[in-house]
């Protein structure tokens, strides 16, 4: 049988693997340059007796899909820069209610309203502190539609694997490019189902007891268990407590929980990596430039690689370190003033020999601004 | 069903002051839910932040304890995502008509199937004692020393003007209405809204010189007239009781199901 | 490639089906992306379109080996950035060309033969992408029509089939 082929923008490859990973109940507001999500999601969920709605405002979308999560659903929104920082308060109260849910931030050129229909990568930190207080965080991005697709899904089973929001950092010219997108079978990617709790009616089902491997088996709303679900700090049974036993614990648990896993959490592709002389780092729409140059240059002899995140938080310190261990010098590509840079930093042995190639006016990064960099720290000029 | 056994005694003592209102409304909700025979499993509570939101910790039912402000956005996710549960979302002034106040008018103009009781002490009674938007002007409060200059909005034109398809008001002097309001509001089918006048004597009666919690239940009972009554047309500053709204207009969720059978057959 | 013009003359549009054609039915690899502004009609807008037989990474067009200019606006700002000797194409209501652009300049009545022989505007960018099909070879003219008839509405289908045969024609060697 022929596989199904698309020809669509970025975001339609991101409603495609959330359609495919089961999403079932999306809100939303109107917002470049991620609006084609919704107006797909509006589109395709009643066809298949999902749910959609345009909410009022991006506050009200995270808290509708939070809302929605708790009766079974798997819920997605999407947004970008000005909407997405309307919802870190949400955001926050996912994160501690520890609730499924997966987030789409289209970035655009910021602060405030920015440059709405330029790309840019401005908000990889905010992804990671957003939010007040203590916590981890899931984020991961994509460069092409395929990728797109695998990862919007593979968002989807985190979320519902550790109970936890999950950020889908994508960016202006990756949302409204186009290019070919190849739909999988069923069960060609695996997905991951909710985990429901066994515990019996009549018996007491305690929503934040973690079980011996450390998940969190939930009871729908609607359902026969009745519990209580608080932003506070709480006890086993999701009731408030202060107690300083209760909130140290819960503190852990929410940041361990993921911080513990960050080399199985981290995605990523590396190209011409054995013998490169000089590595780039990159991830997003900026790393098909660095890709393009990096294949140029091997073309040519040099001795260029690519290591490609697809995870960006909990960031992949320890892969990094070990892939630019023998670099002479690493290059981080991004869209922003060095956000992933100062993370590659602290990551490798020797924080030196790190530059950045960025562009910063909302212009995509070409291959020939990164060849400018490294021509300078090779000492050969522009 | 004992009206007991729709509580988690596990988790009281409750939090509220002595004489505070929010008990009384408990207690009216509570005997409404008992006196329709509705299971515990098919109630969901909602609340956001403040005194009033914490009523959902000591209730039975479902019970999703929010943000400030953003209940009845969260509820309606809930709501449109299992449209045959019934949501009840308590909330203070502040967190219904302040920092909520566009959920609010947004949940009322899509006449979605949810009952929002707004538990009205004119105070930020958490935080201690601040003004809200429904103090009105000449209170003191301790970000009003000098008395408020903020005209209040009043909550039954607000959420008739927004479209809500059940309106109504009492206070927790008249025990009796509220459970009443209350069984009506979710009986009805579409955005309800039950104010309810609760005293804070902690926060407003001390520093607004209403004396005990006793004396501020008396007042209510002066201050307030039914609807359309005598004394309300020889006294103009009354506050009005009594259901002012309740006409049907098509709900969200069934609106939704429509769509998606038009959705299902253009496929 | 690069297609400019003005908004609402379906520049974008005919990229992308462009683009979709090579993709789906033709197994090339290819890769659509736009300039946007905040005006959704009028405005100068811009299309680049990358069409190879390997993978595409970098998205975006620096120097177009084809560009096609539908306003004078589009052909003043972007002829400079043609790769010598590449491809220019340019109707010829609305822009008037330099002498001096290293390209090969092609001036063609489409907007006029498109009035003239069918009577609606609407289907200007279909002509022109006939013409890009002809004078490029990179994409099959039933290819082009696949995606149209997945596109549009049947009733209408017959009047792109028209407009783009008289684009092919336009483009075709005399």
């Amino acid at each position: 049988m022929s596989k199904k082929v698309k020809f669509v923008q970025g975001n339609e490859a991101c409603v495609e693997g959330a359609l495919y990973a089961g999403v079932t109940f999306f809100a939303g507001y109107p917002i470049t340059p991620s609006t084609e999500i919704a107006e797909h999601m509006a589109k395709r969920l009643p066809q298949i007796g999902g749910k959609f709605i345009q909410m009022e405002d991006e506050i009200a979308s995270l808290c509708a899909i939070i809302g929605a999560s708790l009766t079974g659903h798997k819920v997605l929104t999407a947004t970008s820069g000005p909407g997405f920082s309307l919802m870190q308060e949400a955001l926050g109260y996912a994160v501690m209610a520890e609730i499924p849910c997966v987030i789409v931030n289209v970035m655009r050129g910021g602060p405030s309203t920015g440059i709405p229909t330029h790309g840019s990568q401005g908000d990889v930190n905010q992804a990671r502190w957003g939010t007040h207080g203590d916590h981890a965080i899931i984020a991961l991005t994509a460069s092409g539609h395929q990728d797109v697709f695998e990862v919007t899904v593979t968002a989807f089973n985190l979320a519902e694997t550790y109970r936890t929001p999950v950020i889908l950092l994508f960016d202006e010219v990756v949302g409204h490019m186009r290019e070919r997108l190849v739909i999988p079978e069923k069960g060609e990617l695996p997905l991951v189902e909710r985990l429901k709790t066994s515990v019996k009616e009549g018996v007491d089902y305690h929503p934040y007891l973690p079980r011996e491997d450390g998940r969190l088996p939930m009871s729908d709303f609607g359902g026969v268990h009745r519990f209580n679900v608080t932003g506070l700090y709480h006890d086993m049974w999701g009731f408030p407590s202060t107690k300083p036993s209760v909130v140290h614990g819960l503190t852990h648990h929410l940041v361990d929980k993921l911080e513990n896993r960050v080399n199985k959490l981290a995605m990523y592709k590396e190209y011409f990596l054995d013998d490169a002389e000089y590595i780039l780092v990159s991830y997003g729409s900026a790393a098909r430039s660095a890709l393009h140059l990096v294949k140029d240059r091997r073309f040519r002899g040099e001795r260029l690689g690519l290591l490609e995140l697809q995870t960006l938080w909990p960031f992949p310190g320890d892969i990094v370190r070990e892939k630019c261990e023998s670099a002479r010098a690493v290059i981080v590509v991004e869209l922003n003033m060095g956000q992933v840079m100062q993370s590659v930093k602290m990551a490798v042995s020797d924080s030196e020999k790190v530059f950045l190639a960025n562009r910063i006016d909302g212009v995509f990064i070409a291959p020939v601004d990164i060849l400018n960099i490294l021509r300078l720290i090779q000492g050969k000029g522009v | 069903m004992a009206i007991k056994d729709y509580l988690r005694e596990r988790f009281f003592p409750h939090i509220w002051c002595p004489g505070c209102g929010h008990g009384t409304v408990l207690n009216g909700l509570l005997r409404a839910v008992e006196q329709l025979g509705m299971s515990r499993n098919e109630i969901v509570m909602v609340s956001g932040i403040g005194c009033s939101a914490r009523i959902s910790g000591y209730i039975d039912f479902h019970t999703l304890h929010t943000i400030h402000g953003r209940a009845l956005a969260f509820a309606t996710g809930v709501k449109m995502s299992r449209p045959e549960l019934n949501l009840i979302v308590p909330m203070g002034d502040g967190d219904a008509l302040a920092i909520g106040g566009n959920h609010f008018i947004h949940a009322a103009r899509r006449n979605i199937d949810i009952t929002a009781i707004v538990m009205n002490n004119r105070i930020y009674g958490m935080t201690g004692g601040q003004f809200s938007p429904l103090s009105g002007p000449d209170i003191t409060a301790t970000t009003a020393p000098f008395s408020s200059i903020d005209p209040s909005f009043d909550v039954v034109e607000l959420s008739k003007a927004a479209g809500a398809t059940f309106v109504a008001r009492t206070t927790t002097y008249h025990v009796k209405q509220i459970t009443d309001y209350i069984k009506q509001a979710i009986l009805h089918e579409g955005f309800a809204v039950v104010e309810i006048l609760s005293q804070c004597p902690t926060h407003f009666g001390r520093k607004n010189k209403e004396g005990s919690a006793v004396d501020m239940m008396k007042r209510y009972k002066e201050v307030t007239t039914p609807i359309g009554s005598k004394a309300k047309q020889e006294n103009p500053d009354l506050i009005e009781r009594g259901i002012f709204v309740q006409k049907e207009r098509p709900e969200y969720c069934k609106e939704y199901e429509k769509m998606v059978e038009r959705a299902m057959k253009g496929r | 490639m690069v297609f400019s013009g003005s908004g609402g003359q379906g520049v974008i549009t005919a990229a992308i089906i462009l683009a979709e054609a090579a993709v789906i039915y033709d197994h090339l690899n290819a890769v659509q992306s736009q300039s946007y502004g905040a005006a959704a009609r009028g405005g100068s807008t811009r299309s680049d379109v990358v069409i190879a037989d390997s993978t595409i990474h970098y998205p975006k067009v620096l120097q177009p080996n084809v560009l096609v200019c539908l306003t004078q606006t589009a052909y003043n700002d972007y002829y400079p950035i043609i790769r010598p000797g590449g491809l220019l194409i340019t109707d010829t209501r609305f822009v008037k060309i330099e002498k001096k652009v290293d390209a090969r300049q092609v001036e063609l009545p489409m907007y006029r033969t498109v009035l003239e022989q069918i009577g609606k505007p609407i289907v200007f960018n279909i002509c022109m992408l006939g013409a890009v099909v002809s004078l490029t070879r990179l994409v099959h003219p039933d290819s082009i029509m696949k995606v149209l008839e997945t596109r549009i509405p049947s009733g209408f289908l017959e009047m792109n089939r028209k407009a783009l045969d008289l684009g092919i024609a336009m483009g075709a060697p005399e």
